[in-house]
């Protein structure tokens, strides 16, 4: 590759896996922590990484991308630093040994009047060529997520794999499974 | 092509194994051109030669959405983030790191060739031996106490990044018998949206180890291949201190394009 790169359509660089050995490099301390655990509309997102025969996957790596809880979308860096204060949107998490990720962050407005408020979502991991791309909505928003063009158009076995559950202690719980019966609904993004 | 193998991380296989079917799915590839289909840019999430992919790659088709106004912005990192020493993986309190000192340089753009400038930029890599820090790599080469592998950077106005490091060493794993890693630093990258996102790893140009790696060949696409390989650059090398590398980083186009054009910062 050269330098003549100014209004010129350029291939993509492709992808490759995050590897096994990310572990000492991406993840960091506090990054899990979206808004700190103590805060009082804190709640905690969690659940697994599941491979295509049912185990959870000990090496993949979560991002979570999202609004406040007034739907505002943050432009603050900070997110290797946290303040206690600055609210980036932005988390990371590594799964533990069985595969279970956990997340502490408040659950978004919505960005657009009206609009079904999601929490967007990356994932990396061992043996995962490229990362993948899908969404965490909100179970209590019923009617934005019956309006949604993207839950709307799919079956409702498809659509629970983007909805969060809450469980008994008021915990977000969102399963992902990478591949068999129970696969999440993956992204492709139109350009 | 053989059976499919049922345990993702069995070292059975032979390397001849290996190499036949990454053949077998790269003449599947060049047919595939030949009847007219169109270029395959991206990496394929399944590709059976590396073998932890088997359990691990969607069966379905992705589902294609339009972006949503948070999928069309991107997290921000700034200088509050990373300190600028964080590009030196060379140095540490005790000592320099061995190796083969390199100046690792390139620039971050999107499809249009624009730069994206204020962006996170982080990797990570072995040592000169080949050996990871990473408590999991059993690999029985030496550790370097001056060399973490790790490294941070914000890129410029003109979306460039420059890292100082050493030449990483090819390392074994355990994908199939004698299986080896070519030489390569792993880079994670944000672009101007949360879909441009991109974790891939920069390759060696030469490297012996190419044409039996599945990890590098899951790339079906040569041209697609060689865009992950850095180049030497002379002009870069700094006179008995280190070898010069370029490579740039393109990130696929996104609507943001649009919506960053607009230009408002608010």
């Amino acid at each position: 590759m050269n330098e003549e790169t100014s209004r010129v359509a350029l291939k993509p660089t492709a992808g490759q896996t995050v590897g096994p050995f990310f572990g000492y490099a991406l993840p960091y301390e506090g990054g899990p922590e979206v808004v700190p655990p103590y805060r009082a509309d804190a709640v905690l997102l969690h659940g697994v990484v599941y491979d295509g025969a049912g185990a959870g996957i000990p090496d993949a790596l979560l991002e979570i991308w999202q609004a406040d809880a007034s739907g505002r979308i943050s432009k603050e860096p900070g997110s290797f630093n946290r303040d206690a204060r600055t609210f980036t949107g932005f988390g990371r998490a590594a799964t533990d040994a069985v595969g279970h990720y956990q997340f502490s962050t408040v659950v978004p407005g919505p960005v657009t009047e009206g609009g079904a408020p999601f929490i967007a979502v990356t994932i990396f991991a061992r043996g995962l060529l490229d990362n993948l791309y899908t969404r965490i909505y909100l179970p209590e928003n019923e009617d934005a997520n019956a309006r949604d063009p993207l839950l709307a158009s799919l079956s409702d076995a498809e659509r629970a794999t983007l909805i969060a559950v809450r469980d008994e202690d008021g915990n977000l719980r969102h399963d992902i499974h990478l591949q068999g019966e129970k696969e999440t609904v993956f992204l492709e993004f139109r350009r | 092509m053989p059976q499919t193998p049922v345990s993702s991380d069995s070292a059975q296989d032979s390397q001849d194994t290996i190499t036949r079917e990454i053949n077998q799915l790269h003449a599947d590839y060049a047919e595939r051109r030949a009847a007219g289909a169109p270029a395959e840019d991206e990496v394929a999430l399944d590709f059976a030669p590396y073998r932890s992919s088997i359990l691990r790659h969607p069966t379905k088709d992705p589902r294609h959405v339009d972006p949503e106004l948070i999928e069309l912005t991107s997290p921000a990192f700034g200088h509050t983030d990373v300190g600028p020493i964080e590009s030196d993986l060379t140095i540490s309190e005790r000592g320099e790191a061995l190796g083969e000192r390199m100046i690792l340089e390139g620039r971050l753009l999107d499809a249009d060739g624009r730069p994206v400038s204020g962006q996170l930029i982080e990797v990570w890599q072995a040592n000169a031996a080949g050996r990871y820090i990473h408590k999991r790599d059993q690999h029985p080469a030496p550790l370097d106490p001056n060399f973490t592998g790790t490294g941070r950077c914000i890129t410029d106005s003109e979306g460039r990044y420059r890292f100082i490091t050493i030449k990483p060493g090819p390392y074994p794993w355990k994908n199939h018998m004698n299986a080896w890693r070519p030489a390569h630093i792993h880079f994670s990258v944000f672009g101007n949206a949360f879909t441009q996102r991109l974790v891939t790893q920069m390759y060696f140009p030469g490297d012996p180890l190419f044409p039996l790696d599945p990890i590098y060949n899951s790339i079906v696409d040569q041209d697609a291949r060689d865009r992950l390989v850095a180049e030497y650059d002379h002009e870069l090398s700094s006179p008995e201190w280190a070898l010069g590398y370029r490579w740039n980083i393109v990130l696929n186009g996104s609507k943001s394009t649009w919506f960053e054009a607009e230009g408002d910062e608010a």
